[in-house]
């Protein structure tokens, strides 16, 4: 199958439907899209994630995940927006339009076979993948039993299957919290959840809620130091850790259990970007970007998960949003062209690093938003934003924690008003 | 009544029923674990060794330097994964340097070719990351690397094509010696633990770090073999070129040092240890273990990519106290067979000990030529490895081709399928790993876990809660929700 649209998007998750719907409501027509999805649903992770929570900043209501994605997806249906499933991308590569502009999508799909797509824009949705047991260079033996915290939500809550009934956990992520309480209500009994760092990697109201309720103890600055039980977990030897997070030789306890579930971070999904020649950023693992979430390759733009790992599904949404409208801009011509050189965003002193890096004054509108995370918890905190190494505001903040994005929004006025301005430093300063 | 028993379906094992199929026969193999390679063939370095590192006359030597003569064309025959990379010896001081010189002359003695000598300059040109301390290398061109599951798993499946039995989960409790000769072996049957008495007229040791037990129950001339574990970290494919060669560091008397290497398929690995330990089921890793491979690795080369790390494992090599392989008649027990004592080269070795043994065997019993041998057997057509023309077509072929179960390595539902329909064919999640790579890449089968137990639950005709990961007692769920 051969096709040239405008706007292809990679991934029909959060992030793809709302670039999707978003390019669409910027006027690019419906049949110029073409939304490429693995699975056999649109929804993405949203599918699996069956707690509520979700769309308090987009909708001012708690929905569950699949009712979350159901509001995008029926959009893209009454838009008549066409995507195919069970597509699986392999390739993206510059030069697929007549007179090698634009880029061409390979992807594979049961009925048609290998699928190219010609377009004029790329968006990049194609989400996250948690980071697994041996990234993580834990000892033992390497036993049935140990799941990633999705897996095990996927075999509860979309097969009705149980991975386990003692469970110890590994990691304070998000998905982590919510399994601790979803095992727990299916009758499992969730021992311990250890965090190698001395804050948790998620949410304060997930600790409170699916910690705390439940009497779960939430045992910081620990980690696994052996797993015992050649064919199925047996038991979890976790270990106190020094502030070298090396553990600490005496402090271990032995749990027994059949079941290690890990939540130890997400990692942005971007071969398909790498082998495109997607700059990179070390820290996100995502694409750099700039102000207009477009790539180091023109008319390739990302967000959602991809770009980097957020904590709230409602801001993946604003920013897919954003994605889609840029997308459609660059595809009508809209994005204006730029020759002076981008303001550089840098990111010091606890911000780990910042979404976009760079902003052009010609193309930004009126305020830009900048997303970041901070590597440590702060208290009574700031975050200064700097011009050309000059205080411009201080904002301040009574907690900075690593489990919560950030953000900072900035007046195109107040970036005009620096004469030759040529970068933005944002850092965290304490009082 | 068999006429040959083979206990351990390990690549050892897995040769020389291969081999034997080449005669008319009644055979079997029988392994206790689920499937075949589940023992040290699973977890070891993936070297064809180019045999410098055996005493001249040892069979270590002997079937080194054969074995790996053997694998070009072997891996054209039976369709596995095989590059011929050459490698590397490093020398640091000017003991390691007279080392080298000392591999060199007896690997000459063992009849290996084209060995040279090469200075840190050229060795750095070949290898640019190999640290600048590396003053010297012993370079051996027939160097080679190999996919351990798939060279097992080729010559189980075209055994089982020449009409080799595959009794998998059959563990042998007993080897009685009968006053006509022949041999009786308890087993019993590791899932439903029902018990049987099998006759056979010979028996084939191939047992691995419990060849000594077997020997010993028929013997008088006792073995003993220590589990020696080695410890390993593999990294993923992105380090593709990290190095080319299988770097060495010059060999201790606990044997060839921590290397670093490519894998057939393009990841990077690095071990192994080298400690011995009690229990002969001790295939745990340990925070120090990997420690050590990491500082050791370090010593060959520079900016190795530590954060690519995917997973660790640990192999258990099966070392006889003597040193040396055990391959051949049982002095005092005729027509039970050892092939004892096969750690490092063994893989290398393995093609030539099973044609060895397989050929004395014949002689043995008598056994006739089989015309109906044949010897090719083709692999599974693997989807990542193909061309978009090559994809297309077999997505034509077999639509399931375009359902990715496994998004790291690129497997595909067609293939999972196929390793579970084949001969000796995959029963659980690990078997599919060593098969067709689902769940070997980045993300280790977090994503495509459930899609493989969806897929075995299918074609076994079981019901997910019995899926494994290894066989009986590691179920991979535990019942079901409210």
């Amino acid at each position: 199958m051969e096709k040239t649209v405008k706007i292809a998007v990679i991934g029909g998750g959060p992030a793809g439907l709302a670039a999707a719907e978003s390019a669409v409501e910027q006027g690019i027509r419906p049949d110029d899209i073409l939304i490429l999805e693995r699975a056999d649903k649109l929804g993405g992770i949203l599918n699996q994630c069956i707690h509520n929570g979700f769309g308090l900043h987009t909708f001012r209501e708690e929905l569950t995940g699949p009712e979350y994605a159901d509001r995008f997806i029926r959009k893209v249906r009454e838009h008549q927006i066409p995507y195919l499933l069970k597509a699986m991308v392999i390739d993206i590569s510059p030069a697929g339009m007549p007179g090698g502009t634009g880029l061409t999508v390979t992807a594979m799909n049961a009925e048609e076979g290998l699928v190219r797509v010609h377009a004029k824009a790329v968006i990049l949705a194609m989400g996250c993948r948690e980071r697994p047991r041996g990234a993580l260079n834990l000892p033992g033996y390497r036993p049935a039993g140990i799941y990633t915290a999705g897996t095990a939500q996927r075999f509860v809550n979309l097969e009705g299957r149980m991975p386990g009934h003692e469970v110890v956990i590994l990691g304070s992520g998000d998905i982590g919290l919510i399994m601790a309480r979803r095992l727990t209500l299916e009758g499992a009994r969730v021992r311990v959840v250890a965090e190698l760092m001395p804050y948790s990697g998620g949410l304060e109201r997930n600790i409170v809620q699916c910690l705390d309720d439940y009497g779960i103890p939430l045992k910081l600055s620990h980690t696994v130091v052996d797993i015992k039980g050649r064919k199925r977990v047996e038991s979890v030897t976790i270990a106190e850790v020094g502030p070298d997070r090396r553990p600490i030789p005496g402090t271990e306890e032995e749990y027994t259990c059949d079941t290690l579930l890990l939540s130890c971070g997400l990692i942005p999904e971007n071969e398909l970007s790498s082998a495109l020649g997607v700059q990179m950023n070390g820290v996100t693992k995502g694409p750099v970007v700039n102000e207009s979430l477009e790539t180091s390759v023109p008319g390739v733009f990302a967000c959602g998960n991809v770009l980097h790992v957020h904590d709230l599904v409602d801001y993946v949404s604003e920013e897919a949003a954003q994605a889609g409208a840029n997308a459609a801009r660059f595809v009508l011509g809209e994005i204006a062209e730029d020759s002076a050189a981008p303001v550089t965003i840098t990111a010091q002193d606890g911000v780990r690093y910042t979404v976009p890096s760079s902003i052009s004054l010609n193309r930004m509108e009126d305020r830009q938003l900048i997303r970041f995370r901070v590597g440590n918890e702060y208290r009574n905190a700031g975050i200064r934003i700097e011009f050309d190494g000059k205080e411009f505001r201080t904002l301040k903040k009574n907690i900075l924690a690593p489990g919560s994005m950030e953000q900072v929004i900035l007046q195109k006025k107040d970036l005009e008003g620096i004469k030759g301005l040529k970068n933005i430093t944002l850092r965290v300063v304490q009082y | 009544m068999y006429d040959v028993l083979i206990i351990g379906a390990g690549v050892t094992g897995c040769s020389i029923a291969r081999e034997l199929s080449r005669y008319r026969l009644k055979a079997a193999v029988l392994e206790r674990s689920s499937d075949v390679c589940e023992g040290t063939s699973k977890a070891n370095s993936g070297i064809v060794h180019a045999g410098f590192d055996a005493k001249p006359g040892s069979l270590k030597a002997r079937f080194n330097v054969a074995g790996s003569e053997m694998m070009a064309d072997l891996s054209k025959e039976l369709d596995f994964p095989y590059e011929n990379n050459g490698s590397l010896v490093l020398a640091f001081s000017k003991e390691d340097r007279k080392t080298l010189e000392a591999l060199k002359a007896q690997g000459e003695e063992n009849g290996v070719k084209g060995l040279a000598i090469l200075d840190g300059g050229e060795v750095r040109r070949r290898e640019p990351n190999v640290q600048e301390t590396a003053a010297a290398a012993l370079y051996a061109p027939t160097g080679s690397i190999v996919d351990p599951f798939l060279l097992t798993v080729a010559m189980a499946e075209n055994a089982a094509v020449n009409g080799v039995e595959f009794c998998r989960n059959c563990e042998v409790r007993d080897v009685k010696r009968a006053e006509d000769g022949t041999y009786r072996l308890r087993t019993v049957n590791t899932e439903d633990m029902t018990e049987q008495t099998l006759e056979t007229r010979a028996v084939v040791n191939a047992a691995g770090v419990y060849a000594d037990v077997f020997h010993n129950m028929v013997s008088a001339r006792k073995l003993h073999i220590t589990a020696r574990k080695g410890e390993y970290l593999l990294m993923d494919r992105k380090t593709k070129g990290f190095v080319k060669s299988t770097i060495f560091q010059c060999p201790s008397a606990m044997g060839k040092g921590v290397l670093v290497t490519p894998t057939a398929h393009g990841n990077l690995m690095i071990g192994p240890t080298a400690v011995d330990v009690d229990d002969k089921e001790a295939v745990n890793t340990t925070q120090g273990g990997l420690e050590t491979v990491l500082q050791k690795a370090g010593v060959s080369a520079m900016n190795l990519p530590v954060g690519e790390v995917i997973t660790s494992f640990a192999g258990l090599r099966a070392h006889e106290d003597g040193g040396d392989f055990v391959v051949g008649e049982c002095e005092d027990a005729a027509n039970f067979f050892d092939a004892a004592g096969i750690e490092s080269p063994g893989l290398s070795s393995a093609p030539a000990i099973g044609r060895s043994l397989a050929g004395e065997i014949a002689e043995k019993l008598g056994l006739p030529e089989n015309e109906n041998f044949n010897p090719v057997r083709k692999g599974i057509p693997c989807l990542s490895a193909a061309g978009l023309a090559e994809r297309e077509a077999l997505i034509r072929e077999d639509p399931a081709y375009a359902n990715i179960i496994c998004r790291c390595e690129m497997v595909s539902e067609a293939e999972i399928v196929q390793a579970i329909r084949r001969p000796v064919g995959a029963r659980t999640l690990d078997g599919i790993k060593r098969r067709v790579r689902a769940g070997m890449g980045r993300c280790q089968a977090g994503f495509c876990t459930p899609g493989q137990v969806e897929i075995l639950s299918r074609e076994l005709g079981k019901d997910p809660g019995g899926i494994t990961k290894c066989g009986t007692g590691s179920g991979l769920l535990t019942g079901t929700t409210k």
